[in-house]
């Protein structure tokens, strides 16, 4: 076990303990809550895990860099934005899939673009927001989220 | 009540949903390796190392996520960014937003119910930024995965980015409600 999974587990716990001290009752529904939530997930981190072990080992990591690597230039950017946007996974998930982009050869700039649009933008949900949040304020928002998340990733990837 | 009991439906429903996706991507995997046994032993190695990596966090993350949602509950929310004000308002916002947990599209009720109450623009769109990408939970998963330097330059990247955002918003809104307001006379 490495340190930040350490780490995080401790940080966890001791937000528990605190938790425990504070109030039992509502640590109670908050453990119930998060035991549902881990099944919830449980299927969907499965899915990712299985797409990310075939992505690895059948897809070259030459493929994956010529389309979103260091020398793909703006076209790879723009189109790993667009996979961002019309993908609807869980945010949690978004991780473990970047990473293993990164792995196998994306640059940091594609990778950060596509934690942000797949997690700030997304197609599914836009009309609900659409209809929560008024036309004008909702293509607003999605707009120049995909506009700051392509910044984002060019001064990251420019910084990294 | 009713809600809630269609909460649960649209739950279970999606449950199935994600239970058959998992049988039809097991179903290809397996067909794939048969047909490639060179490659078991990749695609083997590199899923068992990431389940590894997720199991020994994911318990914690929803411990976090489900303390989060019982004590920070969304009436509270609400009630604190409603009445903000200013650059005061913005970073509440994001603050605010990195505190609860579950999807985007359960912000988008809250953010509706902070609009109707007369809550800053720029606050809510920050709000609704910060729940999308930089939640406390989320940011631990980014930390285990993609390290502390990309994790903090993205964290704070987004921040201010999301700060500029919420202000442009903000007075695009305004200017267009303002222009509308004079063609009409």
């Amino acid at each position: 076990m490495n340190t930040t999974a350490i780490f995080i587990n401790v940080f966890a716990f001791g937000c528990l303990i605190f938790a425990l001290i504070s109030d039992r009752t509502k640590t109670k529904q908050a453990l119930s809550v998060a035991l549902k939530s881990f099944f919830r997930i449980l299927p969907t981190v499965f899915i990712i895990i299985i797409f990310i072990g075939l992505l690895l080992g059948f897809v070259p990591q030459s493929q994956i860099s010529k389309i979103i690597g260091e020398q793909a230039g703006f076209v790879g950017v723009f189109i790993i934005a667009l996979l961002g946007v019309f993908m609807h996974i869980p945010s949690l998930i978004s991780f473990p899939l970047a990473a293993s982009l990164l792995k196998s050869g994306a640059s940091v700039t594609s990778v950060a673009v596509f934690i942000t649009t797949l997690t700030m933008i997304s197609v599914v949900t836009l009309p609900l927001e659409i209809k929560e949040l008024g036309r004008k304020m909702a293509l607003l928002r999605n707009g120049i989220s995909f506009v700051i998340a392509i910044i984002i990733g060019i001064i990251m990837g420019a910084i990294l | 009540m009713k809600g809630y009991v269609k909460e649960k439906e649209t739950q279970r429903k999606g449950m199935k949903r994600d239970a058959i996706i998992l049988g039809i991507t097991l179903t290809i995997t397996i067909a794939l390796l048969s047909i490639f046994p060179d490659k078991q032993e990749a695609v083997i190695t590199t899923s068992w190392k990431f389940f590894i990596e997720m199991i020994l966090i994911l318990p914690a993350v929803m411990v976090l996520m489900g303390l989060f949602s019982v004590f920070v509950p969304k009436e509270m929310v609400v009630k604190y960014l409603g009445k903000a004000a200013g650059m005061k308002a913005v970073f509440l916002g994001i603050l605010m937003g990195s505190l609860p947990t579950g999807p985007l599209y359960v912000a988008f009720p809250m953010a509706s119910a902070l609009l109707k109450k007369g809550a800053k623009i720029s606050c809510i769109i920050a709000f609704l930024s910060a729940w999308a990408c930089i939640k406390i939970p989320q940011e631990m998963i980014e930390l285990r995965f993609l390290g502390p330097r990309f994790m903090v330059a993205r964290l704070l990247l987004t921040i201010i980015f999301v700060v500029i955002m919420g202000i442009s918003i903000e007075r695009l809104i305004e200017w267009s409600s303002k222009k509308q307001a004079n063609h009409g006379r």
